[in-house]
């Protein structure tokens, strides 16, 4: 599989509830539809927030993976 | 004497007559179907009464995130509620003595709330801070400013700037129109989904 190109990287590891999300929907408005954000959190209940996020806002959630030290979610913009 | 026959009826028969006449079904391609993002949501209406720092900082959690969910949302910021969106920086505020004196009781502006139970003057808000840092929870005015930054709409209730003598200046910067109960029920009937807190 093709390694994504990232455009920006949020991180928001230490940051809690509502933070993570805030920080991507502003981030979100600053990249070019099409393009790919990465996420960073510790949060654990971004888990589900960042789903219900991009449900909400149409966003493409590509993938999500946990390295044992932080949450990664890879966003594509609509 | 001859009794009349009736008309015959079979409902499988009309059944079938109907459906052919239903047209054919054409052979092009259908339209994508309706993705959820393009579902309309309904507007978020939080109505700000208290100016305790614990609701306070529920109702702009649930702002900031209304926002960032691309919710349009409104506060509409009325009696003590009022209160957290004066500027930290004025101590007083007011017309006449009772104004002054409600001011001078409870501080305005959003650093200086206290909490509904166990403020222990000021003790209580202290340690609510110190966890806050040290879990990572944004304060009050971080998540203010996340919203107005999002655009979340915070509108400020005419009768109570009147009734608390506070004037425009007074308030912080970015605040809508002031508006009136008419306002709140006609969005709350509309279109939004109405939280008091």
């Amino acid at each position: 599989m093709p390694t994504l190109e990232i455009t920006q990287t949020i991180d928001a590891r230490g940051l809690s509830c509502p933070m993570p999300i805030v920080k991507t929907a502003q981030a979100i408005k600053a990249i070019p539809s099409g393009a790919v954000l990465e996420l960073l959190a510790t949060d654990i209940g971004s888990i589900k927030d960042v789903a219900a996020w991009c449900r909400a806002t149409g966003n493409e959630l590509l993938e999500q993976a946990s390295d044992g030290a932080a949450y990664r979610f890879v966003i594509r913009r609509k | 004497m001859t009794t009349a026959t009736l008309p015959s009826f079979d409902p499988l028969a009309e059944a079938i007559a109907v459906v052919d006449g239903l047209p054919e079904v054409v052979d092009a391609p259908l339209p994508a179907p309706a993705r959820d993002s393009e579902l309309k949501t309904k507007d978020l209406l939080i109505i700000d009464y208290s100016g305790d720092l614990e609701k306070v900082w529920a109702a702009l959690i649930l702002a900031s995130t209304g926002a960032a969910m691309g919710v349009r949302t409104r506060v509409f910021v009325t009696f003590w509620g009022l209160q957290v969106f004066v500027k930290d920086s004025k101590r007083i505020t007011g017309e006449n003595w009772m104004q002054k004196m409600l001011s001078a009781m409870q501080r305005p502006g959003i650093s200086h709330r206290k909490l509904s139970r166990m403020n222990f003057l000021g003790m209580g808000p202290w340690m609510m801070g110190r966890l806050a840092r040290q879990y990572g929870v944004a304060s009050p005015k971080e998540l203010l400013d996340a919203a107005q930054a999002l655009g979340v709409e915070f509108i400020p209730c005419q009768m109570t700037m009147d009734m608390f003598g506070l004037k425009p200046e007074d308030m912080i910067e970015g605040m809508s129109q002031p508006a009136g109960a008419a306002t709140v029920i006609g969005l709350m009937t509309e279109n939004s989904t109405p939280l008091f807190i």
